[in-house]
């Protein structure tokens, strides 16, 4: 039987998952770690630590400046040494609270044990608290406040949950490596998320070129079926391998069938989306009083001689990175944040890591530098390829017009900016740079509007 | 066949006839009166439709100028004054001359001063660039050089210089609509007063870097070290988030805070003569020698006046 995978656009990137088999190993801590207080969509967190402090890993160091915002840990003991401008990896300044570390001090009431938890808390509100307290946000990429999406707008039911496990960028494995290593917990955090939510079933969505994470799962989520509750609700769902499959509307589209509509958030068609690094970071919030201070990072590329996944203190340096694990070798013409497809450029190796950075990818010049850009052909491509069903070679003419209304009536706030136009373009041209300058605007239009 | 000829020709001279009476008569029935007055500002106007004076373009200005109370919230930075008084002349009002003014690039970031990084690979607009990161410098303020300024100015007046990959003003051509300060998305392109034959003074730089950071990302920032506001006489220089600014309101032209720069940050252009930068300075600091110790003879003097005054501060 065909898989299912989503309906519309999509493209077909190699996968280049070399780093599959590496397992998931602790990075040293850093000597010193650099925390900035917007590591989330929202307002920044205000920091409540002075120069001088001693904190342990787990303390509270900045609390959220407003609903949507989150908690932020201190990742490692030590002395907060200062709190002030740093630039973050594109060169912009950002605030950071940067700590001296000294050994490796826990605050109290953190489990750090491998024991399973398998007990679901009765009460929501006592999970969405506790996600907040720990300041879980979503590890897909967005870095959106949990316990924000927990909190369902009043009239909005909750029908299904899906877990994302598509991890649909080439080369990062981190995903792949928590579901092998840590699928239990993943469960578990599943099961908690679904509690919190109030909803009875939940999908884990799987693309099929990770075989033995599908196995894996689908094991232990029929072993768990015994033990009842929510538990019972949960199912596993392999996907054809399609990219962008781990962005939100399509993987709803994909696993529900449901297409959600210019606008709308998920919820409006009954879904809530999050990924399994996120259900992993719910579980051991809730379950082991564990706040988010680390994250597993794919340190990979044809060029670097080390595959690595490692598991990172949030605010290490990229560099101390790095490394760690021999350097940037000398044909590494870019540094990615994240995945070939909608990573970020590193334009600073000095800037520290944040909640959401799941890999760090070395291309050499081959591989990333662009084709000469010629005219468009009006071949149509792109057009098949955004999985948003728009017409990328038509929002760059209007935006070349400025014609801001056609812009907005055309759906360029749609854009994801998931690349696909741009990988498409066979006269090489920067469709998605157009495409999400003419997004920004349009939305700086509509939220204007709305102030009205 | 004689006769179908003239036919046709009857019928389609009868068919123009009636047509053009009935356009005739819809447009004497549905005949919009628009004031005179507006044409003929309108022909006044340069016609270059920039949006410039801040309307849609000309025919938006002479519609919106006829019906004002007076032209203190009109002014057309291309025509300038000429232009104005015709507007006036026109509709009866009284103007008040304005300065003419000039775009001025306030980023010296050369290619020289300023070592590069990092290697731009992406769609070449300074917008878009701006959006991803801070630029190919360690300087996260300075010009892109991408050309977004020279693509929004409608004059042809700004081209970018190889040499330096920073943006340059024909002062000529340029007419002040400011499209090419709306167009750079890091605001260092300014209006400021063309000055007395084309003489002023301005800071070249808007990095609000501390200064070791500043001078590290580039040779000719400014480093915010308040030289020249202790220097200037004419309280024309503000310091503010470690850059200076120059009001040219204040500035009397002199070029001392130009030859006190310790990083030459400060421009001063059209001068006839060129800046004896040595001159300049002995003299600069010989007056604030004397006036050191002039000071600390006045301490010396009311010294317990002194202290209170600098508790309060």
């Amino acid at each position: 039987m065909a898989r299912r995978t989503f309906s519309i656009g999509g493209v077909h990137p190699s996968d280049a998952k070399i780093s599959r088999d590496c397992k998931i190993e602790a990075l040293p801590i850093a000597p010193t770690v650099y925390i900035a207080v917007a590591q989330h969509i929202g307002a920044p967190a205000k920091p409540v630590v002075a120069p001088g402090d001693k904190v342990k890993a787990g303390d509270v160091i900045a609390e959220p400046g407003a609903f949507m915002s989150a908690y932020i840990h201190s990742s490692v003991s030590g002395t907060v040494k200062s709190i002030g401008p740093r630039k973050d990896l594109s060169g912009n300044i950002q605030t950071v609270v940067e700590i001296e570390v000294e050994g490796d001090e826990w605050k109290e009431g953190i489990d750090l044990s491998d024991t399973l938890v398998t007990d679901i808390p009765e009460d929501p509100k006592a999970i969405i608290e506790k996600v907040k307290l720990g300041g879980v946000v979503g590890l897909g990429g967005a870095t959106f406040p949990t316990h924000v999406k927990l909190s369902l707008p009043p009239g909005k039911k909750c029908e299904m949950l899906i877990i994302n496990g598509c991890e649909c960028e080439p080369y990062l494995t981190s995903d792949f490596r928590t579901l092998l290593e840590k699928g239990e917990q993943v469960v578990v955090g599943t099961a908690l998320l679904m509690q919190a939510l109030g909803v009875d079933k939940a999908t884990i969505a799987i693309e099929d070129n990770k075989p033995e994470a599908i196995e894996h799962i689908s094991g232990i989520v029929s072993s768990f079926k015994a033990k009842g509750g929510k538990y019972q609700g949960i199912e596993v769902l392999p996907l054809m391998k399609k990219y962008p499959e781990g962005g939100e509307k399509q993987l709803i589209d994909a696993v529900m069938h449901r297409q959600v509509p210019s606008g709308c958030l998920p919820i409006d068609v009954g879904a809530v989306v999050d990924n399994v690094c996120t259900a992993l970071a719910v579980y051991e919030a809730v379950q082991k009083n564990k706040p988010l201070v680390e994250n597993s990072v794919t340190v990979t590329g044809e060029c670097f001689p080390k595959q690595a996944n490692l598991m990172v203190r949030v605010g290490t340096p990229l560099k101390y990175i790095i490394d760690y694990l021999g350097g940037v070798p000398e044909d590494a013409a870019k540094v990615i944040s994240g995945g070939p497809m909608m990573g970020k450029a590193v334009a600073n190796l000095d800037a520290a890591t944040l909640k959401g950075t799941g890999g760090l990818l070395f291309l050499t010049r081959e591989q990333t530098k662009r084709m000469p850009e010629s005219s468009c052909i009006r071949c149509g491509k792109c057009s098949e390829a955004c999985p948003m069903g728009l017409e990328p070679f038509l929002l760059r003419r209007l935006y070349k017009a400025g014609d801001m209304d056609a812009l907005e009536a055309n759906a360029a706030q749609d854009c994801i900016m998931c690349g696909c136009c741009l990988y498409s373009c066979p006269a090489g041209i920067p469709l998605l740079d157009i495409v999400s300058q003419a997004r920004g605007q349009v939305m700086g239009i509509m939220r204007a509007r709305a102030k009205k | 066949m004689s006769t179908t000829i003239i036919w046709t020709i009857a019928i389609i001279s009868g068919l123009g006839l009636l047509l053009a009476l009935t356009l005739y008569l819809v447009a004497q029935r549905f005949k919009v009166v628009e004031d005179p007055r507006i044409e003929q500002v309108e022909k006044a106007m340069p016609g270059a439709n920039c949006g410039g004076c801040g309307f849609a373009g000309c025919h938006a200005f002479a519609e919106s100028a006829v019906k004002a109370p007076n032209l203190d919230n009109h002014y057309c930075p291309v025509g300038g004054n000429e232009t104005m008084k015709q507007v006036a002349g026109i509709l009866g009002f009284e103007i008040k001359e304005k300065a003419p003014m000039v775009a001025v690039v306030r980023c010296n970031g050369s290619c020289d001063n300023r070592p590069r990084i990092n290697e731009y690979d992406g769609s070449l607009s300074c917008k878009v660039k701006a959006s991803l990161y801070s630029g190919d410098t360690l300087c996260a303020f300075g010009c892109l050089g991408c050309g977004d300024c020279v693509e929004a100015c409608r004059f042809g007046a700004i081209s970018m210089d190889p040499a330096t990959g920073l943006p340059v003003i024909d002062e000529e051509k340029c007419t002040a609509c400011g499209s090419c300060v709306k167009a750079c998305p890091k605001g260092i392109i300014e209006l400021r007063n063309k000055g007395p034959r084309g003489m002023r003074m301005y800071v070249s730089c808007v990095n609000k870097d501390k200064g070791p950071a500043a001078k590290k990302a580039c040779a000719a920032a400014c480093i915010g070290c308040g030289i020249c506001a202790k220097t200037c006489t004419h309280d024309a220089i503000v310091v503010e988030n470690n850059v200076a600014y120059i009001d040219f309101a204040k500035c009397k032209l002199c070029r001392e805070c130009e030859a006190m720069c310790p990083t030459g940050a400060i421009h001063g252009v059209n001068f006839p003569k060129p800046l004896d930068k040595e001159a300049v300075k002995a003299r600069v600091q010989e007056r604030q020698k004397k006036a050191r110790e002039a000071a600390a003879a006045a301490a010396a003097e009311v010294k317990p006046e002194v202290k209170k005054e600098v508790d309060n501060g």
